[in-house]
């Protein structure tokens, strides 16, 4: 992975650029003049309690870069990964997981920090057979920090994978998840929120690989993004030859709260397989405000209306998670960053 | 009650509201008629306060309070109740939610404390049974997907539950057929009381078959040119607007 490499040499020459086609809406290279420090050890002391900690079998802290060893789920398990990242230093972390045919995991995964880092993650998901995963991961970034984090997620026949990713964006940051129904018969879900304020950035990139038949993709991501925040929506689904009978759906829509925000989408379907269902959307817009006089005019304040609308907005795929512990905190977190 | 001096209210660069004067005192209702184009849809708005409206001359209070001082969600906590004539669709929000949480605004804001959320439903089954609303409509987002007249039927549950002192009914026989009027209009004579006043503005008499007015006003050309009693809604039923156009 080139991006971590780069941190490790502290070789910025190898951040990804805006010449890169994949990574022009999130350009590093331009935003990174000098390399960082490698991140010093974070101490046990500094690392707190993750959002997720409360639901997990198992809590696993990666801080600043320092992390787990490869992971074997067998049967049931609900596992908590936490990111912690504190200082202005560059730390890059990798995490592999493979869940054996049949098992379960929920992987609630989080990203919180303090300072100015420069921080990657790479995970690798390998589902077997029939493998069912849900992965929420709630990223809380600082507001000063770059973050990337990359997943490369494979399916055999008749796995399951559904994600939901909830972030509040970083100075520049990009949740990325590279995706491949590798094996017939599996499903996906690929969603996400983005709620954008200050000048906060985020971009959520997506490549689905239908590579075998009779799979199935379903993605649904929504954002808010006010003052001078700026998001980008990248979902990409490819459906190769003979991969006939695949369902893809893709659906992107985003609420611009003021002038200076910025939405940036790129929706793209590739078929060549010739039987296949796939469809997708895309809407950028602003709130309703015929639907905000009608909330006035029964009594509730401006800010009031705003937030409910906008929280109803993202409830949407909100709803999608089937974690009732997991969704309860994204609700509360998304609540909270849509208070007015 | 509801007094209104000489208003005059533009959209844009066009006067619609050109001197209008009406009083509606505690207790009673007032039916407001008048041809498409008069002025009754923005009379309505003017009260609440939706934007794009402005209000170049004249007055409106209530009970001797400046109305037109106050954003919109102030007045509805003063009492003032508009029945849309299109209600809003209000995706995600489920209406139980919105209602409760529109009740609860409107208490915080006269310094009441919440409704405990058992009493307020207990309160909302009670209503939406007296309307014939399934209970389980409800928990759907607010108007989404609803008929005509299911949005009508939830925008006098939502008045039978908040309660207002101010009634203003914009076209609301629009839509429903007879028997979801009788419904309706039950539902809104059963909010008459003395302490209560309603404004009900109707391109057709048949409403006021249902809802028996006190008095009734012709709308045109942005004035109020005629008042009477409930006969002249029949009159208007059976001559047209036409004499009073001209007389706009």
């Amino acid at each position: 992975m080139s991006l971590a490499e780069a941190i490790r040499e502290r070789d910025v020459s190898r951040l990804p650029s805006r010449r890169d086609e994949d990574w022009r809406w999130t350009d590093l290279r331009g935003l990174i003049r000098q390399a960082p420090e490698p991140s010093a050890p974070l101490a046990a002391d500094r690392v707190g309690e993750g959002p997720f900690s409360s639901l997990a079998g198992r809590t696993l802290v990666v801080a600043n870069g320092r992390g787990p060893a490869p992971l074997q789920i067998e049967g049931e398990a609900v596992i908590a990964v936490d990111f912690v990242s504190a200082g202005d230093g560059g730390h890059a972390a990798a995490l592999s997981l493979t869940v054996a045919p049949g098992a379960t995991l929920i992987l609630l995964e989080s990203y919180r920090g303090e300072g100015g880092y420069l921080s990657h993650a790479a995970l690798s998901i390998a589902l077997g057979e029939g493998a069912r995963v849900e992965r929420v991961v709630l990223a809380d970034a600082s507001a000063d920090a770059v973050e990337v984090s990359q997943a490369e997620v494979a399916l055999s026949p008749g796995a399951a994978f559904a994600q939901t990713l909830l972030t509040s964006g970083a100075r520049r940051q990009r949740i990325e998840t590279r995706l491949r129904h590798a094996g017939g018969q599996a499903e996906a879900r690929l969603d996400g929120v983005y709620l954008l304020a200050g000048k906060r950035h985020a971009d959520l990139t997506s490549v689905v690989t239908h590579a075998a038949m009779h799979g199935a993709t379903s993605q649904l991501a929504k954002g808010v993004v006010r003052d001078q925040a700026r998001a980008v929506f990248q979902g990409r689904i490819v459906v190769a030859e003979h991969a006939d009978h695949t369902e893809a759906r893709m659906g992107h829509h985003a609420l611009i709260l003021s002038d200076q925000a910025e939405v940036d989408a790129k929706p793209e379907l590739e078929i060549y397989a010739d039987d296949v269902a796939c469809a997708h959307g895309n809407s950028i817009g602003v709130l309703d405000e015929e639907a905000l006089f009608y909330m006035r005019q029964r009594g509730l304040p401006e800010g009031q209306a705003r937030a409910l609308l906008t929280e109803a907005f993202v409830g949407e795929v909100i709803d999608r998670i089937g974690h009732d512990g997991a969704r309860e905190i994204a609700r509360a977190w998304a609540a909270e960053r849509l208070q007015a | 009650m509801l007094k209104i001096e000489n208003l005059h209210a533009r959209v844009d660069e066009a006067e619609i509201l050109k001197g209008l004067s009406l009083e509606i005192p505690a207790g009673e209702v007032h039916a407001v008629m008048g041809p498409n184009g008069a002025g009754k849809s923005t009379l309505s708005y003017v009260l609440t306060g939706r934007g794009g409206y402005e209000v170049t001359q004249g007055s409106a209070s209530l009970d001797g309070e400046d109305l037109l001082a106050l954003a919109p969600n102030e007045r509805a906590a003063r009492g003032v109740f508009l029945s849309f004539q299109y209600p809003l669709e209000i995706p995600g929000v489920p209406a139980l939610t919105f209602v409760r949480t529109a009740l609860n605004a409107q208490r915080k804001a006269r310094g009441e404390p919440e409704i405990a959320a058992p009493q307020f439903l207990k309160l909302a089954r009670e209503k939406a049974a007296a309307l014939k609303i399934d209970f389980d409509m409800l928990k759907r987002p607010l108007n989404v997907g609803f008929s005509g007249g299911e949005k009508k039927r939830m925008e006098i549950f939502q008045m039978s539950l908040l309660e207002p002192r101010l009634l203003i009914l914009d076209e609301t026989d629009s839509g429903l057929d007879v028997d979801a009027l009788r419904i309706v209009s039950e539902g809104v004579n059963a909010l008459r009381g003395p302490e209560r006043s309603m404004l009900v503005i109707t391109h057709y008499q048949r409403l006021l078959d249902y809802i028996r007015p006190d008095r009734v006003h012709v709308l045109s050309g942005g004035r109020i040119v005629a008042s009477g009693g409930p006969e002249l809604a029949l009159e208007l039923e059976r001559e047209g607007y036409e004499r009073y156009a001209r007389a706009a």
